[in-house]
């Protein structure tokens, strides 16, 4: 075993990875390393041969796998050092990680941390969709990866179930390479992307089930059909040769569940503050592994955020910050989630915002509230079920005695 | 594919575990071995899916074949096991009592087991058992404590037999199912579709589909395969450290009940359903069951609420229309039939080729040289608890990142001698794609990695 040190080990080198990353060399920090799993750095939109990617960033519009090479390349010029192959078996205590390489497994010490796993699809199995299993069921990511990367097609008429931006990214994908998908199906009773979006299956003349149950997946070796119950109780039939389990995302968080870091049960990823920062005043959380899930420019913008609070937490003389008081901020009724889960009381009083999503499609007035039950802000809100919401903190002074606070959804009339 | 030269000794029908225990068995005796496989590899039958206990036996049918073979079974895995380095998780059994009807039969269920010769099997009082199991929900009563029970992996240990019987010349062919059979009095003409096989003895291993088997050679059966479906459940990985001991039910008349149990592999399971139905091709999951024994995992280890499921599949089990196991002969027709063996083959199977190995011997009127000596060869560990390929230098990278899998396993098995027929034959060897993201990840690199190396492909069109 070698031991090697930094200032910052940022695990995980997607956007919000990488973008931290360029960020904190532009602040000073001298040694950041970025540890990637797999064999190349750039994360998800890698897979994703389709634009848009990089309006935010770069000010122009580019395919996933470009859009992830600039990113890579930004870092690198920046002094960043990436380092592909590199699996965290786990964070101790004061930095210390536990690095699996090609060549053992070594460990490496680091001021501060940031964990930027990301997140990843739900799978057949955690969904417990009936039925056999045969080759050809896969997530989108996959599919993406064979279409664009391999230059396969796993099949030729596939059922794309799920009704999320990543679906209608399945779709696309399947549509240029002349896979032609058969139906989108979703369990849920409405779409889970803005409706208006899926005006684009409907011009293709895919048909989309909505409120369908997915009775069962059958064939031998390769999937040969799945059978739905509608949603006005007639079965249906389709006719297929694959099933792509799109959407649905979880956090990728068993690194940091198993490095003892608190979790969210709504999103299943670390609690963090409005600074990233996680249960582990040295750890910090950016990206999706943090809200599974929203895009790569949020993730992008996110990072970079968080880098400025690493910065200055490496600045301050006596070791991490530590935990300050902080409010926690609670998702209440109607809503799935909201980050961050607690807003740290500084000297600025203020605090960015939250994210949130609700459990379904929400339409009426999202409420925030102080513990004695007094309304601080309300906010009105439309949006589809998978819909990122914002809940702005503006004219919020954090140090005003409010005492923990709860955001609810009341439902319009 | 033209007959095969001179007829084999022995045609063994069946890859499972008890085929490929039976192939060792033979070949180690100086048989010549043929074993048939309809399927494109070994174990894609009932030996697919099981709990991976290596049982002691407390339970079994006291004086029955099915408890000697366990027995028998039990003691040469672990004389053998060194040696083709294959794993035991020693976690120990409870038998938990959670509620008075079910306390009320633990000391039979004691006295049984030292009827058995599990001397070592000792009831122990509630605090005891949540002493040793924190985790168990409070209502537990008692349990009956059976430490010789424990863990294994249920796919490299039949690898193991079936990798040695073919180093000492045993012929395996697969997708070749038995399609006619004819006797001369001599020889049996077995054909399949990968050609006409001749031997003087027939083996039947054929598990779900044995009875099938019989009635081709003879016309008719002497017993009915009633398969019985089990449903699984894995956890993910987090939720082992909840559980050490397996937690056996208070078994019922018809099975041994849901079992939870960490894996091997570091996983947490729940399982098996018991569901009679008539298909023999499709072991489906399906919803009620699997939220049922979620919600059970959940009410006996309640911390599982808070776990992610990473797996869900269901095995058919061999049972029969009688309880205990079809070991029978006709030795003057060279037949020799290890049917309905259903749920306790794993633990048995090496037991079993001894049985019948000894049985077939007996019936031989020239019997074959022992090989003198018949070396194990170690097989890849994939126990989680012991040192996996990831953590030793050189090993080209980690493919699939949920289990830990590196591209040099992945070679080695592609490239070994009984290379795997179909993607799952690569992820019971590998463990690839079994972890937490079902192959969110790895699912292409695995396809590139096995192009033109799978008999059955991962992905069957070239793209644009």
């Amino acid at each position: 075993m070698s031991e090697s040190a930094c200032d910052v080990a940022i695990i995980g080198s997607g956007p919000a990875g990488l973008a931290a990353a360029t960020e904190l060399k532009r602040l000073g920090v001298e040694r950041v390393v970025v540890l990637e799993r797999s064999d190349e750095a750039g994360g998800i939109p890698r897979h994703c041969g389709h634009p848009p990617f990089g309006m935010r960033e770069f000010k122009r519009i580019l395919t996933g796998p470009a859009y992830a090479q600039r990113l890579v390349a930004e870092a690198e010029a920046a002094g960043v050092s990436v380092l592909v192959r590199r699996s965290v078996i786990h964070i101790g205590p004061r930095g210390l990680l536990t690095v699996a390489t090609p060549n053992g497994t070594v460990e490496m010490k680091a001021s501060r941390i940031l964990v930027a796993t990301g997140a990843r699809e739900a799978t057949r199995a955690q969904l417990l969709v009936p039925g056999v299993r045969p080759l050809g069921i896969m997530n989108t990511a996959a599919l993406q990866a064979f279409v664009y990367q391999e230059r396969r097609l796993p099949f030729r008429r596939p059922v794309i179930i799920g009704s999320e931006l990543v679906s209608l990214s399945a779709l696309l994908t399947c549509r240029s390479h002349g896979i032609r998908p058969v139906a989108m199906v979703e369990t849920h009773p409405v779409v889970q992307a803005r409706p208006s979006f899926f005006a684009l299956p409907h011009l293709i003349g895919v048909p989309v089930f909505t409120g369908a149950e997915i009775l069962t997946i059958e064939g031998g070796r390769r999937v040969t059909f799945v059978r739905l119950r509608q949603r006005d109780g007639s079965e249906t039939f389709l006719d297929c040769d694959g099933v792509v389990f799109s959407g649905r995302f979880v956090a990728e968080a068993a690194l940091a569940g198993a490095s003892g870091l608190c979790l969210d049960r709504g999103t299943g990823g670390p609690m963090i503050d409005q600074h990233g920062r996680s249960s582990d005043p040295r750890i910090f959380v950016a990206g999706n592994v943090v809200h599974p899930v929203e895009t790569a420019g949020h993730c992008w913008a996110e990072g970079r955020r968080v880098a400025g609070a690493i910065a200055a937490d490496l600045k301050a003389t006596a070791g991490p910050v530590g935990h300050q008081p902080a409010l926690r901020v609670t998702a209440g009724a109607g809503l799935k989630y909201v980050v961050p889960q607690r807003l740290a009381i500084e000297g600025a009083a203020t605090a960015h915002g939250l994210n949130l999503r609700a459990t379904g499609a929400a339409r009426g007035k999202l409420v925030l509230s102080g513990a004695d039950g007094g309304r601080l802000l309300t906010q009105s809100v439309r949006a589809a079920p998978q819909q990122p919401i914002r809940f702005s903190l503006a004219g919020l002074d954090l140090r005003s005695g409010t005492g923990d606070l709860l955001l609810t959804l009341e439902p319009a009339p | 594919m033209a007959a095969f030269g001179n007829p084999a000794d022995a045609i063994i029908i069946g890859a499972g575990v008890v085929g490929c225990a039976m192939a060792r068995r033979f070949a180690i005796e100086g048989a010549d071995v043929v074993v048939l496989e309809r399927a494109p590899d070994i174990l894609s039958g009932a030996s697919k899916a099981n709990s991976a206990i290596l049982h002691t036996g407390f339970d079994a049918p006291p004086g029955s074949v099915e408890l000697q073979c366990m027995q028998a079974g039990y003691r040469e895995y672990m004389d053998i096991r060194a040696g083709f380095n294959l794993p035991v998780l020693d976690t120990g059994a409870m038998v938990a009592a959670w509620n008075e009807a079910e306390e009320d039969r633990l000391p039979e269920l004691l006295q049984q087991a030292h009827l058995n010769g599990v001397r070592d099997a000792r009831l122990i009082s509630r605090a005891e058992v949540l002493s040793r199991e924190p985790g168990l929900a409070a209502h537990v009563r008692a349990a009956l404590l059976v430490p010789g029970e424990v863990i294994i992996d249920p796919w490299s240990s039949p690898l193991a037999y079936a990798t040695q019987a073919k180093a000492l010349g045993a012929r395996f062919l697969f997708r070749a199912g038995l399609q006619a059979a004819r006797f001369d009095g001599e020889v049996w003409h077995l054909e399949t579709p990968a050609g006409t096989v001749t031997g003087r003895s027939v083996i039947n291993c054929a598990g779900l589909h044995g009875d099938h088997v019989e009635t081709m050679l003879f016309g008719e059966a002497q017993f009915e395969i009633r398969p019985r479906k089990g449903q699984f459940v894995v956890f993910d990985k987090a939720a082992a450290r909840h559980l050490r001991t397996i937690l056996l039910p208070v078994p019922t008349a018809r099975t041994k009940g849901v079992v939870v149990t960490r894996t091997i592999f570091g996983n947490l399971l729940v399982g098996p359903t018991a569901e009679e139905q008539d298909d023999r091709e499709r072991p489906d999951v399906t919803r009620p069951e699997l939220e049922a024994l979620i919600a059970r995992a959940v009410e006996l280890v309640p911390a599982l609420a808070e776990v992610e499921v990473t797996a869900i599949y269901a095995g058919l089990r061999p049972a029969s229309d009688e309880k205990h196991y079809r070991v029978h002969s006709r030795p003057e027709a060279g037949y020799f039939c290890a049917g309905g063996i259903r749920s306790t083959g794993l633990t048995a199977a090496l037991g079993i080729a001894a049985h019948v190995h000894a049985l077939w011997a007996k019936s031989q009127t020239a019997s074959g040289s022992r090989h003198a000596s018949h070396p194990a060869m170690p097989m890849p560990n994939l126990a989680e608890h012991l040192e996996r390929d990831w953590q030793v230098s050189g090993h080209d990278g980690i493919v699939c990142h949920c289990e830990m899998v590196t591209g040099r396993e992945i070679e080695a098995t592609l490239a070994s001698s009984l290379p795997p027929g179909d993607f799952g034959g690569l992820r019971r060897r590998t463990r690839c794609a079994m972890g937490r993201c079902q192959g969110f990840n790895c699912l292409t690199r695995l396809s590139r990695m096995t192009e033109g190396r799978l008999p059955v492909p991962l992905s069957p069109e070239a793209g644009r």
